[in-house]
């Protein structure tokens, strides 16, 4: 599988989880495990370009396919990405904790549609569970992702 | 002129790392640490007749199984932490249960091995003989006593308190009119995204033990396990590293794997891991919100409160280790802002088969709102009089302050509000509110409530000036995402004159600060802002103390401005903050960094020793802060809600908040914060409710039953806030963490009677009990 365009070999332990796998085997513990049961949406990475919970997932089962974590939206060298920007500059997040799920959510739903409607924000960040914010900034924050893309 | 940090909406300083993915969360940390799992209860309620680990320990991988006989400290108490003169009935749990199970999800053994699968494999074959007892899990059920919690307790009760202003009996006699009311809540959960973990490393070559944990409360953890394991303090660090979100119960201390993992670290010469799953974290840490209220209260003919009798029931769930502070807030903040003539509080803390109860945000005030505001709406309702009108006629006025409410409060004061004005707060947030919007089955509700905030004993800070001219703070207690490392940063760099960016602050680590108490209880930016603020005050005279001598100024000439102390009036007479910090600390070798400045030949000579006595080296202090009595903030929550007439589903058509928590530090965060305890406030009112069975087995411990709002169920809100300074403190601050949860519940409540034409008595509500309710009309 590739995770964050670096090909790695498969993991060895067949009953270990993609979110336990990208956490503890690679060291990518920006993807982080809020329920393990795929309702909170903290566990969210690129499968191929679209956001899946990665809990629900078994790491075997990313043989083949391209996966993109929080680690891979700017080099600690680089400025944030854009919607990591509006994150920031909105106010977006207080623990963190649910934040990486987020941002990838986010990512994804851009990708999918560059100008959303309110309605397609609001879906888009509809399957991630915060327990700080309210939702409010995050709902500000895609709308300046939206701008910061232009 | 350097800028004014203090109030100003300045970025969030911890966010770069977090958004990276580079946070660091105790479950990140590894560095071949052994896994964990706990064996639990099953039973709320059994005598444990065996326990057998032998299976266990067979298991590949498997390093150790513990059982309580297996412990030196298995037969230990846990600490009850709060005792109280009336709580003569506490008991607290030990670590592993051996004797009596009374709560489903009490830990039992504890496994240890390479990777958690093998741990939870061998969990399972950890053999427990239970003879189950019979179960009480309701607080009505408990308080009947028809079965004990424990033997030894007679009617299940841990504590009574009973406390009264004026003379209640006569006063509810004579009173034009008289309303007898029961409400009732239930338990919510705070659920924080991420749940609890621990991870311990024993150094057996310097003797010391490091400990990584999601606590609130570092230095108690060190403090606690220095007691247990015999241990100097100095060698024992814990650090609250990234938290992700507490809400209270991170503050309950010690939870059975905050010794274990310890333990097993030091017993075993290898760092150890505990995680916890989320289904485990509903049973396993505290919960909150239960109580039963009987209300008895008498009102003249315009709808003032003449006396109020509340008599209330707290369910503490199976053990009492946080004593009995909930239903102390409670019993403190029932009257909140309205003035009550006559008032008189008993409760009763009942012990059931459920896991123990703690502060969750809002720690007893949701409770004492409803029944307040509830209370208020059905004097409104019975003498057909308008319900905003009987609120404004109860109101303490902004004359009365300070308001002297005669009943104990949680720190061992009598409650005594230091400042507000709620009829404006009231008046404001009606004109925020607007019209009623056109359509049917749409009700309105409005609630006031003052919040304790800011509770002792203290907290500390340490602020030093490096001879780079940056600067480093630290304070004892953690950050679960209030943004500490933002707002303390602006608070010291006001005092030092240097830019916020230049203020590095560290907060939870008992290696960089060693005294504090935690974070709970809204008192962060009491407590801990002004400590920094006195800490770098220090700081800044010790400054112009040393820039005096070299300016050749008076001390009290000079000031400190964009990095530099200065003379006030002559801009070009100044020396850089890195410069005095090199002064400060006399050297016979410089080690670069500009130090040769402060050696033996090259500083200025002053008669006398380098250090003159009193004098430390080191541009730095540590300062300390203790409030006299809590900072009382307050605030006015009102809604637009629409109930729809077949799904019973809850519009909120418009909320809006107005709120006074004194002087403002930073209006990004508070923003954050209001909106953030609304979010759960509305979460706690209708969507999430522990649904226990009458066997005492949680039913919904999952995210899939027990439904945390996302945000298709939150509304935006509009806030203003209001800035009435607290005179208790240098800052005037106030604390500001727990007040958007607080009168949601009531609001909602009264919004939704109107919608649909019964009443309410009880929180949480639901779809399904709106239609139950509906159906009774």
């Amino acid at each position: 599988m590739k995770v964050n365009g670096v090909d790695h070999p498969a993991p060895s332990d067949t009953r270990r989880l993609l979110s336990d796998h990208l956490r503890h085997d690679l060291g990518l513990t920006g993807t982080h495990v809020g329920c393990e049961h795929g309702v909170c949406g903290c566990c969210t990475v690129l499968l191929d370009g679209a956001p899946v919970r990665s809990c629900l997932m078994l790491a075997v089962q990313a043989e083949g396919h391209e996966v993109a974590t929080i680690e891979s939206l700017a080099r600690d060298d680089e400025p944030l990405h854009p919607v990591q920007q509006a994150f920031h500059e909105c106010h977006g997040l207080q623990c963190g904790f649910c934040t990486p799920g987020f941002v990838m959510s986010v990512v994804g739903l851009l990708a999918q549609h560059p100008h959303p409607t309110a309605q397609q924000i609001e879906e888009g960040i509809a399957g991630n569970l915060c327990r700080c914010t309210g939702y409010a900034s995050i709902r500000r924050a895609v709308g300046r992702a939206v701008e910061l893309t232009r | 002129m350097t800028t004014r940090w203090f109030g100003a909406p300045v970025q969030r300083m911890e966010d770069d790392r977090l958004l990276r993915g580079h946070g660091r969360y105790t479950d990140d940390i590894d560095e071949g640490a052994l896994e964990c799992c706990f064996v639990r209860s099953p039973y709320a309620h059994a005598r444990i007749t065996s326990v057998d680990v032998t299976a266990a320990r067979e298991v590949p991988g498997v390093i150790a199984v513990y059982a309580a006989a297996d412990l030196p400290f298995g037969d230990v108490d846990l600490p009850l932490l709060i005792p109280h003169p009336n709580l003569t009935h506490g008991r607290t749990q030990r670590c592993l249960a051996s004797e009596v199970v009374r709560y489903a999800g009490e830990a039992v053994a504890f496994v240890v091995a390479e990777s958690r699968a093998q741990a939870e494999d061998a969990a399972e074959l950890v053999a427990v003989e239970y003879e189950p007892l019979p179960v009480v899990i309701t607080p009505e059920a408990g308080a009947r006593a028809e079965h004990l919690v424990h033997d030894d307790v007679p009617g299940n009760v841990a504590a009574e308190l009973v406390q009264e202003v004026g003379d209640v009996t006569p006063a509810l006699k004579g009173a034009p009119h008289r309303k007898r009311m029961t409400f009732r809540y239930e338990r919510g959960a705070a659920a924080p995204m991420e749940g609890r973990a621990v991870w311990a490393r024993w150094d057996d070559r310097e003797h010391k033990l490091l400990v990584y944990d999601s606590t609130q409360s570092p230095t108690s953890i060190r403090g606690g396990l220095a007691v247990l394991f015999g241990m100097k303090e100095s060698d024992v660090e814990v650090i609250a590293p990234d938290v992700g979100g507490a809400f209270g119960p991170k503050i309950m201390l010690f939870y059975p794997d905050e010794l274990l993992v310890p333990f097993a670290a030091m017993r075993l010469g290898r760092p150890v891991k505990w995680t916890e799953d989320r289904q485990e974290h509903f049973t396993a840490v505290n919960q909150e919100r239960s109580q039963v209220h009987e209300v008895d209260c008498g009102f003249d003919d315009d709808g003032r409160l003449l006396a109020l009798d509340d008599d209330f029931i707290h369910d503490g769930g199976a053990y009492t280790p946080y004593g009995i502070i909930l239903p102390i807030i409670t019993a403190a903040q029932v009257p909140g802002p309205y003035r009550i003539p006559n008032y008189r509080v008993r409760f009763r803390d009942i012990y059931t088969n459920a896991t123990p109860t703690s502060p969750y945000r809002g720690a007893g005030r949701p409770h004492a709102c409803f029944v307040m505001e509830r209370t208020l709406d059905a004097i409104a309702a019975e003498l057909s009089l308008d319900r905003d009108e009987v609120r404004r006629r109860n109101f303490i006025q902004p004359d009365q302050f300070p308001y002297v409410l005669g009943v104990v409060w949680q720190d061992g004061n009598t409650v005594v509000y230091d400042s507000g004005d709620y009829p404006r707060l009231f008046e404001r947030a009606l004109e925020m509110l607007g019209p009623r919007p056109e359509g049917e089955n749409i009700g309105r509700g409005i609630a006031v409530y003052v919040e304790g905030t800011g509770v002792g004993p203290y907290e500390g800070a340490h602020v030093q000036v490096l001879v780079s001219g940056k600067v480093v703070a630290a304070t004892g207690i953690p950050s679960q995402g209030q943004a500490h490392r933002t707002v303390w940063a602006q608070i010291v760099a006001d005092e030092l004159g240097v830019d916020v960016e230049d203020v590095e602050v560290t907060s939870g680590d008992t290696r960089r600060f060693r005294w504090g108490v935690g974070t709970f209880a809204s008192r962060s930016a009491v407590t801990a802002g002004n400590a920094m603020h006195v800490a770098a005050s220090m700081v800044a005279g010790k400054a112009k103390l040393i820039a005096a001598d070299h300016l050749e100024a008076a001390p009290e000439d000079l000031e400190l401005v964009d990095g530099h102390v200065r003379v006030k009036g002559s801009p070009d007479r100044a020396i850089p903050l890195a410069a005095v910090a090199v002064l400060s600390n006399p050297v016979r070798y410089a080690f670069g960094g500009g130090t040769e400045a402060a050696t033996q030949f090259a500083a200025k000579s002053r008669p006398g020793p380098p250090l003159q006595d009193g004098e430390q080296p080191g541009l730095e202090a540590t300062g300390y802060y203790s409030p006299p009595g809590s900072t009382w903030a307050s605030g006015c929550h009102a809604a637009y809600v629409r109930v729809d007439p077949k799904t019973f589903r809850l519009e909120i058509l418009k909320y809006v908040v107005v709120h006074d928590c004194g002087r403002v530090i930073n209006p990004l965060v508070l923003q954050g914060q209001i909106e953030g305890g609304v979010a759960q406030g509305i979460g706690g009112a209708f969507y999430e409710r522990l649904a226990y069975d009458a066997d005492g087995q949680l039913r919904n411990a999952s995210f899939m039953e027990f439904l945390m709002p996302y945000a298709t169920e939150i509304p935006s809100i509009e806030i203003d806030h209001f800035e009435t300074p607290s005179p208790l403190n240098p800052l005037g601050v106030k604390g500001a963490g727990e007040a958007g949860v607080i009168p949601v519940g009531a609001v909602l409540a009264a919004a939704m009677e109107e919608a649909i034409g019964v009443p309410f008595t009880e929180m949480p509500q639901s779809p399904l009990k709106l239609f139950e309710l509906s159906r009774q009309k």
